[in-house]
């Protein structure tokens, strides 16, 4: 037996506590929706795990009638100590139900519960604690005295950190003023709905946060609802780009973080084992299911071969299997479509000439799993070099100069976040002032904090989520809405 | 200047010291303080956040049932059971030995630890004690691997004495029978940048470690990195030590405030790991001082195995040096096999 | 004893250059009571997307200046304009119609615009900046950065529009280190060309600002879609189609600004600033070991 075959190290199901099926979250209370309820399942497994609300457009309109009702009779006088206060009490109460959220997050999305235990659930408390504490101080928000909330902000949220992208929309909303509609994704509504229950416990006022599940078209509803003030979503570039033609001319405040190509930069100075560590992070954490995944690594000619082979290396020793198992490094694809489009675009690499390699993992029988893959002899001009994967799939490319490294950085219509790694201070911050990248990480990759703006530039979406900034695109001037 | 690698200390005609080998197919010249300089100093750095984060997501790995009962007896068969004080004496040294031969007098199918590590004058009372189950007896007699002596020497902890009085540690530690020197370098000398006068004593070291039978004993070279205080220069002293022939590198003496950790091992780990892809060869690590508990000596396994590879989770080239530690693996040991928590009372103080 | 005088060609303002409409087109440019002006040349979408190709390689050099520097040159265009009062009183006078007390006043406006958007050059990082107290070994820092590309379709109504709205839309834009491309007033596209010859001659360099005269209703479309435009200002659009050009400037997801009505439009705001200018948050290790 050898010691690296560890044994089973499952996280407790026992904590989690699903029902047979949910409804929608509407003014306080569960209500059963109009459109045809939908199973949520575990993709690890493809286990049956409740079922879901469809919510319709007659769903959708209660679920924006309670909201605006909130803001006007409750929510909107509540003086902002009080909201945050909720806020707090929020916080809390995630804090509290910490293990379970993590568990149901594994089993609905699929993440290692190493990591919606570490990651997830921790930012998830840390993000309703920041902006719990902004709610009575907006005049510090950079819009000058008495800036005024936008109303009702409809919220449209993607599956990879389902319950951490919940908490990054809420947070800042309701902190400063507003009052929510929610739809999380379809492949993952489930911490969702026990979030609901959360607002239960800590006592929200009915229809402050309305949660409607569905697929694209209750999204859709919630978009083209005329009594939605300001619409969030974060998602694919493609319905991104729908939501900003959709509300064109209404007024309705937008905010977009979309997807990104980032590149994670190694220079021949870096300190490689953990520059290594950081590409592995960038491109492998959460499946690669992450919009600022470091999708193209790009590394210094002269020490290309080098940092390939301590990638594979590395790559030999991450473990690939059920997300509960404390050890698991890398869980299952989120979707039966996703697994296809990672398919897709694998076989256009290879077919384009660049060659895969992956490290000998045993793919579980049941559920949608891809084994970690890196892309060598990679070009520019590669279609795994341009479009958006969002799965464990890293594309290698060199450069030779720090300013071949910038202009191939930057050569990607999106311009969401890169990496810079190398010893030399004053080369980091010259590239990093060169990158069009809304998150430029260096000697590190993947980090999140509720105090520091993310978003991107180009088509990688506007505004920023995180601190002052984030909070600013829930208000507006007292002016009146701009 | 150019440093004397070992060869005047060497009969006529014999091989080159392995760490004069090294270090001159390395730096492909001759090794001078100017050239260590360059070579050390052009190693890559170190980032202490991003390896602090690796040690610490190692750390979580969660080893439960079968694994764990592996690792337990694994960390006991890789243990150098320790006594380094003041008021060491011959009884002391028969207690830990006893110890070392039978960690639980409850469980026979406990294994033995890897070796004993004493002061240089006790050696001759651990080689006597240990008997039939000293390690080349009991190697000769094909009863196993036995257990070995280890001596700290070279004016430990400190290694403030001259280099003569040094070697003369070494030589008598050696003659008395020790199969394992652990020696400091001169952490001063290092801190001044005297890469070469750190090089030279380590190599002549590592001379007076010969025995005439061919059968030398191992050289373990502590880098003391709690004086080293910096990832960068532990990592530099890592790749000297390697350089000029150490068969071990180890964290500390176990007498100053910081001492073996986490982050540290693992950036020494990577460095031999670094060294087998260049050269093949392997260096085996031992963090020494601060491990006590069953769950931290765990992550140490880990690390070890995810990083240098399992084959480094062997006597000869993973110890830990510790003390107390032993106990607590045992105390675990019973809960596993009883299915119940074990008490103080039930392990034996040696 | 009078004296015929010299009539100024009025050109498009393409990179530092003044080229005629590659079309060959112009147009006829009347006083408010219908009196022959000038013929402006009517830009079409060829010298759109020139303005953009020169915009777009003029943004790395202009977005690098130091801010004291970019604060500076900003500044000089005021001292220019200042110098020429009389040039640009007299243009709004006729071709806005303006009184001459008027005119002299919404000349003062934009100079004292000009003036106070210079100051905010290295001023608005500081504002809309900050350090960020993450949890965690980092350095942390958020600083705004320039969109890139703008295009402005500029006011074209209001009292004294064709220079105060001209100005008030293109100098906060350029005060982050973004280039532009404006479409002019229309109906009185004269000052904002007499404009581009005061940015000539200072120290602006070519490619920063490009102004097209002609049909914004012909113009705006091509810039709403084009793809190496980052930003579009729709301060003057109010009289287009500015919902369907919104919706094409979503294809690349530009940022919009949506038109405004009358004299206030693109009234000095730091949001005016902060509207061209992207988040950029880097996050650096920070190890003592």
């Amino acid at each position: 037996m050898s010691f690296l075959d560890y044994a089973p190290a499952p996280e407790s199901r026992s904590v989690v506590h699903l029902r047979p099926s949910y409804g929608l979250f509407i003014d306080g209370a569960f209500v059963d929706g109009h459109g045809t309820p939908f199973p949520t399942i575990s993709p690890a497994t493809e286990e049956h795990l409740a079922e879901v609300a469809t919510a319709d457009e007659h769903d959708v309109d209660l679920a924006v009638a309670a909201a605006r009702k909130a803001y006007d009779r409750v929510w909107s006088r509540m003086s902002g100590a009080d909201r945050g206060k909720y806020l707090f009490r929020i916080a809390r109460l995630v804090q509290e139900r910490a293990r379970e959220l993590a568990v149901a997050e594994s089993l609905n999305n699929g993440k290692p519960i190493k990591e919606s235990r570490d990651l997830d659930i921790p930012l998830v408390a840390a993000w309703f604690f920041y902006y719990a504490g902004w709610a009575d101080k907006l005049d510090y928000a950079g819009l000058g005295a008495n800036p005024k909330a936008l109303g009702v902000a409809g919220q449209i949220i993607p599956w990879n950190f389902p319950l951490l992208m919940l908490a990054w929309k809420i947070a800042p909303a309701l902190a400063a003023g507003n009052t929510v509609v929610l739809k999380p994704a379809e492949t993952t509504p489930l911490t969702a709905l026990l979030f609901a229950e959360i607002l239960q416990q800590a006592d929200l006022p009915p229809g402050v946060v309305n949660i409607v599940t569905g697929a694209g078209a209750t999204g859709q509803s919630l978009v083209r609802h005329p009594g939605v003030d300001k619409i969030a979503f974060t998602g694919s570039t493609a319905v991104g780009r729908e939501i900003a033609r959709a509300t064109a001319g209404t007024g309705k405040r937008l905010t977009l973080e979309l997807g990104g190509k980032a590149a994670n930069i190694v220079f021949d100075d870096a300190p490689f084992d953990q520059a290594i560590e950081g590409v592995v992070n960038g491109i492998f954490f959460n499946q690669g299911h992450v919009c600022c995944a470091g999708s193209r690594l790009l590394v210094q000619e002269n020490v290309h071969d080098d940092v390939v082979d301590r990638l594979k290396q590395r790559l030999s020793t991450l473990r690939l299997g059920d997300p509960l198992d404390k050890n698991t490094d890398i869980g299952a694809i989120n979707s039966a479509e996703q697994l296809e489009r990672i398919r897709e675009l694998t076989a256009v690499g290879e077919q384009e000439g660049a060659t895969p390699w992956s490290p000998a993992c045993e793919i579980p029988e049941n559920g949608f799993w891809f084994a970690p893959t890196i892309f060598t002899g990679v070009q520019s001009s590669s279609r795994i070099a341009r479009e958006e994967v969002f799965g464990p799939v890293l594309s290698i490319l060199t450069f030779r100069t720090p300013q071949e490294a910038i202009a191939k950085a930057n050569n990607t219509p999106y311009g969401l976040s890169a990496g810079i790694w190398s010893d030399k201070g004053s080369r980091i911050l010259a590239v990093a002032d060169g990158l069009k990248a809304g998150v430029v990480w260096s000697n590190t990759f993947n980090r999140f904090d509720p105090a520091s703006p993310f978003g991107g530039y180009k088509e990688s979406g506007y505004g920023r989520e995180g601190g002052k900034q984030g909070l600013s695109a829930y208000l507006a001037p007292s002016g009146g809405v701009s | 200047m150019t440093i004397d690698t070992g060869a005047g200390a060497r009969p006529a005609g014999a091989a080159p010291s392995a760490g004069a080998a090294r270090a001159l197919d390395l730096l492909d010249g001759p090794v001078t303080d100017t050239t260590l300089r360059r070579y050390l100093e052009g190693i890559p750095g170190v980032d202490a956040v991003g390896l602090e984060q690796r040690a610490a997501s190692l750390g979580t790995r969660s080893i439960k049932t079968t694994s764990k009962a592996m690792a337990l007896d694994r960390i006991i068969e890789l243990v150098d059971l320790t006594t380094l004080e003041g008021a060491d004496t011959p009884g002391k040294v028969r207690s830990l030995v006893a110890k070392a031969i039978t960690p639980d007098p409850s469980d026979p199918s406990c294994p033995r630890v890897a070796a004993v590590c004493v002061y240089g004058d006790l050696v001759p009372v651990a080689v006597e004690a240990l008997g039939s189950l000293h390690a080349p007896k009991a190697r000769a007699a094909g009863n196993g691997e036995g257990i070995a002596v280890a001596a700290v020497a070279t004016a430990f902890p400190s290694g403030r004495a001259s280099r003569e009085v040094k070697l003369a540690d070494v030589a008598d530690a050696v003659r008395n029978g020790a199969d394992e020197i652990d020696m400091v370098i001169d952490r001063g000398a290092f801190l001044a940048g005297r890469y070469g006068q750190v090089f030279e004593e380590i190599v002549a070291v590592k001379e007076a470690c010969r025995r005439p039978d061919g059968n030398d004993a191992h050289l373990k070279v502590i880098l003391e990195v709690g004086e080293l205080v910096t990832y960068d220069n532990v990592r530099r002293a890592s790749w000297l030590s390697v350089l000029a022939g150490a068969d071990f590198i180890k964290t500390s003496t176990g007498k100053v405030t910081s001492n073996a950790t986490l982050p540290v091992t693992l950036l020494m780990l990577e460095v031999v790991r670094d060294w087998h892809r260049m050269t093949g060869e392997k260096v085996g690590v031992k963090p020494a001082g601060g491990i006590r508990t069953s769950k931290d000596a765990i992550k140490y396994l880990v690390t070890v195995a995810e990083t240098a590879g399992e084959e480094w989770l062997q006597p000869h080239l993973f110890r830990f040096g510790a003390s107390s530690l032993l106990n607590d693996v045992l105390l675990q040991r019973q809960k596993l096999h009883s299915g119940h928590y074990s008490g103080a009372d039930y392990v034996t103080i040696d | 004893m009078s004296r015929l005088a010299v009539p100024k060609t009025y050109k498009l303002y393409i990179g530092g250059k003044f080229p005629r409409s590659e079309s060959g087109r112009s147009y006829e440019v009347v006083s408010a009571e219908g009196a022959f002006l000038a013929n402006a040349a009517q830009a079409s979408r060829k010298d759109a997307r020139d303005a953009v190709v020169a915009a777009r390689a003029a943004g790395k050099g202009w977005a690098g200046t130091t801010a004291y520097n970019r604060g500076q040159v900003l500044y000089r265009i005021a001292e220019l304009l200042e110098g020429r009062r009389v040039q640009f009183v007299d243009e709004l006078v006729r071709s806005e119609g303006l009184t001459s007390e008027r005119a002299e006043a919404a000349v003062d406006l934009a100079i004292d615009r000009w003036v106070w958007y210079a100051g905010w050059a290295d001023k608005y990082a500081q504002v809309l900046g900050n350090g960020n107290p993450v949890a965690g070994p980092y350095f942390n820092l958020s600083v705004p950065e320039p969109t890139g590309v703008v295009a402005i379709i500029g006011p074209q109504t209001g009292e004294g529009h064709s220079l105060v709205g001209f100005v008030s839309a293109v100098a906060p834009a350029l005060v982050a280190g973004n280039t532009v491309v404006v479409v002019a007033s229309e109906k009185a596209p004269l000052s904002a060309i007499s404009l581009s010859e005061v940015l000539a001659t200072s120290d602006v360099p070519g490619g920063v600002v490009n102004v097209l005269t002609g049909s914004p209703q012909e113009i705006a479309p091509w810039l709403a879609s084009h793809a190496d435009v980052n930003a579009l200002d729709l301060v003057g659009a109010g009289a287009l189609d500015w919902v369907q050009l919104q919706v094409d400037a979503a294809e690349t997801l530009k940022r919009v600004l949506a038109p405004e009505d009358g004299v206030g439009a693109a009234a000095p705001s730091l949001d005016r600033i902060s509207a061209f200018t992207e988040t950029k948050t880097v996050w650096h290790t920070k190890g003592l070991l």
